[in-house]
């Protein structure tokens, strides 16, 4: 993980980019009769070609905003107000609606929060699997023969471990797990570089949890693709992921990789964080983290995290602090670090 | 949606206050007959109906007239009757058909969809069975079965407890669906746990939550219920001696007014009629999206 | 799938090992026999309350207006003596209820419901086939239509990529669907049949003209069915319309729907076989329960046009107190409607995978 850097990049068509994904001040919008919901707020960050990428926080801190947006999924009242999502070197933002639709899947695919719902219920599995495919062909070529499709849906379903025969069924006739992996190689049928993963084990028992981002890891090994990991359990998301990114009410506040944030976490939000995850020693009990999240509508002068912050002073309450990259390949946005920056 | 709520409401009151301005004279009913036969001549005089006592003087001269603006606003019929007083007099008591079957068609139906949902297991079946057995059974029909077997005619209210009566199955059917989702709700689980009472369950935790559906039931009620009086006053299976919209349409039909060329025999009726239902309509689809808040995003 | 598993069996009753009590159970866990026993059901419940309400007042106006008719001498006199008779010695209150009851029952059950008061040398039945044909022409054409116009239109205007212009252009359509179906029938009347003289205003085919395959007589038949047709069809139209529009919005808000744009499908596709497929299910448990409704204003609109179905036909015997034929049609609609009713809910199993044919 490298920290976005603001001159980097300008030059959008470069093919040999060394990131699947960037990311650039991102703003996401919803606009409410009560007021404009900034769910993301200037948020930046660069995914490398196979890399995997945790994002975590509390709920309503505007994961699955960032997600969305990322795949242009942005639905009404929102919308994306301001910045660039560059996939393989183009922008997202800009593109056509014609084009978004050939390079989802194909370049980038979603693995939805819990996918209880997420398969058509009156469709058979192998044709939901099937559709995907059938329209990415590309114009000029024909489509695929049935046998063909056939092989390749069992291959899929084989690889996310399910029997082939699953292809004949309906959702309904599936337990949580399997349509998580059903959705897992919808994702993969056109082996996209780029993978988001909105929360894919929430609402699953704890066992099947493990199974389900194994798989998810084998996956992401086979076909080099980049992960990006929306999930609010620490714990879980530490095993997978290369990368942490904590958001904070619709805010980047701390990037790092996984064992130095772990071990050494910067953010007063992030060492909270950390603190409150029920360790392997018994004695020591989950805390949690004192204070509520500030309702994005009203968000306090200053830092948003300054009425929870432990180490809280006058500047927080006046200055809105910058995301600082810091040695170690690091990010972070507190006034606490401001003499480490590297400029 | 207030706009229409308030035409509603004029409508009815307007009509109230002509209804007691003429009310019925039943020492009248003698010229029933010649008002049903046709309005044939009884010696060399048309009769005017029986409950249009203002319309005596008027008999011999006045029949078949054209609108005008102050003598007759919407001209009289074959009978002479004026047909600005007809209609007003007519509104009050459609209205008031619909309402009494929509009261007590959402009254039947919530009470047995509580009973459903609260003691589950035989009385659940049986209430089910009954509504699903009732929807499938046109209430129009048999009800014109049992009018026409009891030989008299139905004023007003009792046709509208005749149509809540099989009418009650449609109300009883949406309340249960939601009362049975309304029933797994965390909060309502809490409230049993704690203690509380069944009907206080009822009353306090579900109620608020039922009143859209309640409301939007009652609205179909009526609605439905107006539908099918005036279906069968149409039909000839209404009270003769009343002047409700739908025996307009009876008596237009009989007369041909249509072929006539008395427009405004069935015009005035018909869009009195038309205000009502789109009323109604405007209302529920107000309603619909006030319980379903996705609706609001379309037009 | 749905059909394969017909047979699957309660696994309380397969512990047992008792065969007849596994089929016995197998039979009623059935679907098919469970709907064609709520269907029977229907049809008696609805027979008996017609039974029983009337006599619950000690009258037999039935009686009477036989007995009414006898008096009035003329060449059906004896036909209705007899008929008096009969019906006092099978129905009338001088048998016991139970007796009545299960008599009255019995000719049910063959459909035959005697001779028509009216038309005394003719049988009921004999009425109703005469009538029904047209009856059947009309609505099944006419609401098919509409189902399937109102469908399409609700699906395009709940769509939330239709163009805005959409929705105002197809409002006169809702509007229309709040005013019953007889009154758009008068006005329509009025238009084409008075005013603009375009087109026939009463019957089925002109009078003097026999019914016969001929392109003429076809011509002539179509044009007589124009408006009564548009007057349900234009009324049916927006209802199917509002019901479909609402479903796509509720299910354009679904997590698969999120997940079918994710897949990048073409904007077709998930129109067709993602939301409109869905969104069709509840709009056909719609049709089963609102056929009652749509077919009691058909009947109406018969009335209006005195087109020679059923609702035209019961209008005349309502008219002249024919007991046995308003009985007849009556009964003849009901078992219909709960016949198709039925139907809609067999078939639902093969549109939607979630409803099973077993139980639970
Ligand atoms: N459709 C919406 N309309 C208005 N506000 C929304 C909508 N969806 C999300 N939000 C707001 O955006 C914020 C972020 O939501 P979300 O991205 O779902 O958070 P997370 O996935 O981290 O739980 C929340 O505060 C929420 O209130
Ligand atoms: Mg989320």
């Amino acid at each position: 993980m490298v920290v976005a850097d603001q001159e980097t990049i300008t030059d959008s068509g470069s093919s040999d980019d060394e990131f699947a994904l960037r990311v650039e001040d991102l703003q996401v919008y919803y606009g409410t009769p009560r007021g404009t919901v900034k769910a993301v707020d200037g948020v930046s960050f660069n995914l490398r070609q196979g890399e995997r990428f945790a994002l975590v926080g509390e709920s309503g801190s505007g994961k699955s905003t960032l997600a969305m947006a990322i795949m242009r999924l942005t639905r009404e009242p929102g919308h994306i107000a301001g910045g660039h999502i560059y996939l393989n070197g183009r922008d997202v933002v800009e593109m056509r609606e014609r084009e978004i639709r050939d390079i989802r899947l194909r370049e980038m695919a979603l693995v939805p929060q819990g996918a209880m719902n997420s398969l058509n219920p009156v469709m058979r599995v192998g044709d939901q699997i099937i559709d995907g495919i059938l329209d990415h062909v590309p114009s000029g070529e024909s489509a695929p023969n049935k046998a063909r499709l056939n092989e390749r849906v069992h291959e899929l379903l084989e690889r996310v471990g399910l029997d082939p025969a699953v292809s004949r069924l309906h959702p309904h006739e599936l337990s949580g797990g399997m349509k998580q992996r059903v959705a897992m190689a919808i994702a993969i049928s056109l082996d996209p570089n780029i993978i988001v993963a909105d929360e894919p084990t929430s609402a699953l028992d704890v066992v099947v949890q493990r199974q389900i981002m194994q798989t998810l890891g084998r996956l992401q090994e086979g076909l080099e693709a980049a992960v990006l990991l929306v999930g609010h359990d620490m714990g879980l998301v530490a095993q997978f992921a290369d990368t942490i990114g904590v958001m904070y009410a619709g805010k980047l506040v701390e990037v790092g990789s996984v064992p130095d944030v772990f071990k050494d976490p910067r953010h007063p939000y992030t060492k909270l964080l950390i603190e409150s995850l029920p360790s392997f020693d018994i004695s020591r009990k989950f805390i949690g983290i004192p204070g509520m999240q500030p309702a994005l509508l009203n968000l306090p002068p200053g830092c948003s995290f300054n009425p929870r912050c432990p180490s809280v002073h006058d500047r927080c309450y006046r200055e809105v602090p910058e995301y600082l990259s810091i040695a170690g390949n690091r990010g972070v946005a507190c006034h606490l670090y401001e003499e480490e920056a590297i400029p | 949606m207030l706009g229409t709520l308030l035409v509603f409401t004029v409508i009815g009151l307007l009509g109230y206050a002509q209804l007691d301005a003429h009310t019925n004279d039943p020492s009248q009913h003698s010229r029933l007959d010649a008002f049903v036969s046709g309005g044939a001549p009884v010696g060399d005089k048309r009769l005017p109906p029986s409950w249009c006592t203002w319309c005596e003087d008027i008999a011999e001269l006045d029949a078949d007239k054209k609108p005008t603006l102050f003598q007759y606003p919407m001209g009289t019929d074959t009978q002479s009757r004026d047909l600005f007083a007809t209609n007003l007099r007519g509104i009050p008591l459609t209205l008031g058909t619909g309402l009494i079957a929509g009261l007590l068609s959402v009254g039947l139906g919530t009470v047995t969809a509580f009973i459903a949902a609260y003691y589950r297991g035989l009385p659940d079946v049986l209430i089910r069975l009954l509504t699903d057995v009732g929807i499938s059974i046109p209430g129009l029909l048999v009800l014109i079965i049992i009018r026409i077997q009891l030989g008299t005619e139905l004023v007003w209210w009792q046709l509208g407890a005749g149509l809540a009566a099989v009418g009650w199955v449609f109300s009883s059917r949406t309340v249960r669906a939601q009362v049975l989702v309304l029933r797994e709700q965390p909060y309502v689980e809490i409230a049993r746990q704690s203690g509380m009472s069944g009907l206080a369950i009822i009353f306090r935790e579900m109620m608020p939550n039922l009143i859209p559906y309640i409301t939007a039931s009652f609205v179909g009620s009526v609605a439905g219920a107006i539908l099918a009086s005036i279906g069968l006053e149409a039909l000839g299976l209404g009270d003769f001696s009343s002047p409700s919209l739908g025996m307009t349409v009876y008596w237009v039909i009989q007369f041909g007014a249509i072929t006539l060329g008395m427009w405004w025999w069935w015009l005035f009726p018909l869009i009195f009629i038309v205000i009502i239902f789109v009323s109604l309509f405007l209302i529920s689809a107000g309603l619909d999206e006030w319980s379903n808040p996705r609706l609001r995003r379309q037009v | 799938m749905a059909n394969t598993t017909t047979r699957r069996v309660n696994p309380a009753l397969t512990a047992k090992p008792n065969p007849v009590v596994a089929f016995v159970g197998a039979f009623f866990g059935n679907f098919i026999v469970r709907r064609f026993l709520l269907f029977l059901l229907t049809v008696w419940v609805a027979a008996t309350v017609i039974f029983v309400l009337p006599r619950l007042t000690g009258q037999d106006p039935v009686k009477e207006k036989l007995l009414l008719e006898a008096q009035r001498g003329g060449s059906v006199q004896a036909g209705m003596n007899e008929m008096a008779q009969e019906y006092s010695a099978r129905l009338g209150l001088d048998l016991p209820l139970h007796q009545q009851y299960v008599n009255y029952l019995y000719d049910l059950s063959r459909l035959d419901f005697g001779y028509s008061i009216a038309y005394f040398p003719r049988t009921v039945n004999d009425i109703i086939v005469d009538s029904i044909i047209w009856s059947f022409g009309l609505m099944t054409v006419t609401l098919a239509l509409a189902f399937l116009i109102g469908t399409g239109a609700g699906a395009l205007l709940g769509w939330s990529r239709s163009p805005g212009w959409l929705s105002y252009a197809f409002m006169p359509f809702l509007t229309l669907s709040a005013i019953p179906q007889y009154m758009l029938g008068l006005v329509m009347m009025f238009v084409f049949a008075i005013m603009l003289n375009l087109l026939p205003f009463f019957g089925a085919y002109s009078p003097g003209n026999l019914p016969e395959w001929s392109l003429s007589f076809i011509l002539d038949m179509l044009r007589h069915a124009i408006l009564p047709a548009l007057s349900i069809l234009l009324s049916a139209v927006g209802f199917w319309a509002i019901g479909m529009r609402g479903m796509m919005v509720n299910t354009q808000g679904e997590d698969f729907m999120v997940q079918a744009d994710a897949k990048g499908l073409n904007g077709v596709r998930i129109f067709v076989r993602y939301a409109v497929r869905n969104a069709l299910l509840p709009q056909v448990t719609g049709l089963a329960i609102s056929f009652g409704t749509l077919l009691t204003g058909a009947v109406l609109v018969e009335v209006l046009f005195q087109y020679p179905g059923l609702g035209n036909t019961l209008f005349y015997a309502i008219r002249v107190s024919d007991f046995f034929q308003i009985t007849g049609i009556v009964m003849t609609i009901i078992i219909s409607l709960a016949f198709a009713t039925m139907l809609i809910d067999m078939i639902y199993p093969l549109i939607d995978p979630r409803v099973k044919y077993t139980q639970n």
